[in-house]
């Protein structure tokens, strides 16, 4: 177990503001399940801050011992295996924070957020960013990028999305988008609020919240 | 590091229990009223050996109870009263350890059906001029071992137990506990352990039952009439279970092909350094077990199946609990493999259970619950410490 490659996550040094973007979306005393939760910075903060009930699935066996050694709710497991076994509106909110690009299959990732939780937040690094579009178009190859440093062969982000094509599945899936945010690399609210195609191209990050539209 | 406890208990209901053997005396509580099993019989008076380590605070609220695995006992954290080796998880249990006696009152009772003076096939049958109970000592459960232990925890005026602990076999326990009695475990560590002992568990243990059975000291269970026990057969029984509490990689890493005196092979009196210590094992083994008893528990852990308790669904044993659960297993353990620890965690989290899981990395086989492993022992006290931050502690 502790022999496999890196865990896929892609950023780390921006984690906490990102984080705290996301915290500040949670009310306090909400039910929370962090998907990929690390070493438990959110669940730690919402626990201590919000009175939360948070819990945690972390890929990264000795994350996730690190976690539970912090005397937080965190299991080994993994997005793409583990969300079928959680009870429809388990949760007020479930979090997914910079991995659905390399979860197997993030549609059926999603719609599981959806069905344990009430609320999904999702962040993503948006593929449509212009530094993106510019590599390509110019180089040819596979951009490469402080985002998106590792080469084609080797990176776990198998799944890269736009900001807009996210908009496109939330429609598709029946999920309302409660609120959606463009961030820089260093997790700041970027100001492109009221143009989703202007975030599309200059948030390098994308943060969404969604609801069901209807219930299934 | 055991310390007598301020603990009121009804002296008149207080009794030694009976001795082991002549020269033993256990600490432990003798229940006039007894006990009903599962099994429709009734052990009465029943006896629960135990012993405690730490203080009970005011409020009785640090309490923690470390169940034992099939051939462990009460004595846990001091120097064993037969063998004289350290308590078997002192690993684990003491002061400044993950369960830390300095903060926790620690409980750990014989099992029912044991050898170390609970109620068990070596200890006198009532009525019956001063015979031991032998092979007619009934079936029992795990779920009756909990119960035998929840008279105990009642009786030393424990309402809630800030934690339940224990692995292998002491992780069934643990299980049943959360199951059977959700109110008074606040915090649950059932380590490499399983919902339900798989058909190889019983299959090994079947073939450990065999090997005593077909000593001819074994006498039907009557050993105990001609002063012999079955050692050859109770011996076997050792050996094999012990190959399965380790691993392909601890048994070559610790002894390899090595040969004992001799560095390569004769072909006349040979004997492999893994043979030795089995043998080891299993003779040092039949000094401090009883046969009847071994009988007797690995039957009851053949017996356990938590869902089947409730109609199938292993989650329906779980439903709205609001225990908080630390589940670890060792991915070389095969006797008690990650994913049985796994299919727990699932079902734990269909009942929304407040769950943490860790696989911890270690060559040493289900045996690595016992020994030393940092990574474990830093979950395992983080969780403890979080749950008694939880708890108000």
């Amino acid at each position: 177990m502790s022999d496999t490659a890196e865990p896929i996550r892609f950023v780390a040094k921006n984690m906490r503001l990102d984080l705290r973007l996301i915290a500040d979306m949670i009310p306090p005393g909400a039910k929370v399940l962090d998907i990929g939760c690390g070493d438990g910075v959110l669940l730690e903060h919402l626990t201590r801050e919000k009175n939360a009930d948070a819990r945690g699935i972390e890929i990264d066996m000795a994350q996730a011992t690190a976690a539970v050694a912090q005397g937080l709710a965190v299991i080994h497991g993994d997005a793409d295996n583990d969300l079928a076994f959680y009870p429809d509106d388990a949760f007020d909110y479930v979090v997914l924070s910079r991995t659905i690009h390399a979860v197997e299959k993030p549609r059926e990732v999603l719609r599981q957020m959806l069905r344990i939780g009430r609320h999904a937040i999702v962040s993503f690094p948006n593929f449509g960013h212009w530094e993106v579009r510019m590599k390509l178009l110019l180089t040819g190859r596979m951009p490469m990028t402080e985002t998106w440093g590792r080469p084609w062969h080797e990176t776990p982000n198998i799944h890269p999305c736009t900001m807009l094509d996210f908009f496109d599945l939330c429609a598709a899936d029946g999920y309302t988008v409660e609120r959606w945010l463009a961030v820089d690399e260093r997790g700041l609210k970027a100001p492109w609020e009221r143009s989703v195609r202007l975030a599309n191209l200059f948030g390098e990050q994308a943060l969404f919240q969604l609801r069901r539209t209807v219930r299934d | 590091m055991t310390q007598a406890s301020p603990i009121p208990t009804d002296p008149a209901a207080t009794a030694p229990a009976e001795p082991a053997t002549p020269e033993l005396l256990h600490q432990g509580i003798t229940f006039p009223e007894g006990l009903a099993l599962d099994c429709g019989a009734v052990i009465a008076p029943m006896t629960v050996a135990y012993r405690t380590y730490g203080t009970l605070n005011a409020d009785h609220s640090n309490a923690v109870m470390v169940c034992h695995a099939l051939t462990g006992d009460q004595y846990v954290a001091e120097p064993h009263p037969i063998t004289g080796k350290p308590g078997w998880w002192e690993a684990v249990v003491g002061p400044g350890k993950p369960v830390d006696t300095d903060r926790f009152f620690v409980i750990c009772a014989n099992v029912l059906g044991g050898c170390m003076g609970s109620s068990g096939p070596r200890e006198e049958k009532p009525g019956a001029g001063g015979q031991p109970w032998g092979t007619d000592f009934p079936s029992i459960t795990i779920r009756d071992m909990v119960r035998a232990q929840k008279m105990l925890v009642d009786r030393l005026g424990i309402a809630r137990l800030l934690a339940v602990i224990g692995g292998s076999m002491g992780g069934m326990q643990v299980l049943e506990w959360a199951a059977t009695f959700p109110d008074m475990v606040f915090a649950a560590a059932p380590i490499a352990t399983a919902p339900h002992h798989s058909a190889q568990n019983i299959a090994f243990d079947e073939v450990g039952r065999a090997a005593i059975h077909a000593d001819p000291d074994w006498m039907a269970g009557r050993y105990w009439e001609d002063g012999r026990i079955p050692a050859r057969g109770l011996s076997v029984a050792r050996m094999m279970a012990h190959i399965t509490y380790l691993s392909e990689q601890a048994l070559s890493r610790k002894f390899g092909r090595r040969l004992r005196g001799a560095s390569a092979l004769t072909f006349l009196e040979d004997v492999f350094e893994v043979e030795s210590y089995l043998r080891h094992q299993g003779s040092t083994f039949v000094n401090r077990f009883d046969a009847n008893s071994y009988l007797t528990i690995t039957r009851a852990m053949d017996y356990f199946d938590l869902s089947a308790e409730h109609g199938g669904n292993l989650a329906a044993a779980f439903k709205g609990t609001r225990t908080r659960f630390f589940v670890a297993s060792f991915d070389s353990d095969w006797l008690f493999p990650t994913s049985e620890s796994r299919a727990l965690v699932r079902a734990l989290n269909a009942a929304a259970a407040n769950v943490s899981f860790v696989e911890i990395a270690s060559d040493k086989g289900h045996d690595a619950f016992l020994l030393h492993e940092p990574e474990f022992h830093a979950a395992l006290g983080g969780f403890l410490r979080g749950a008694a931050e939880r708890a108000g502690l």
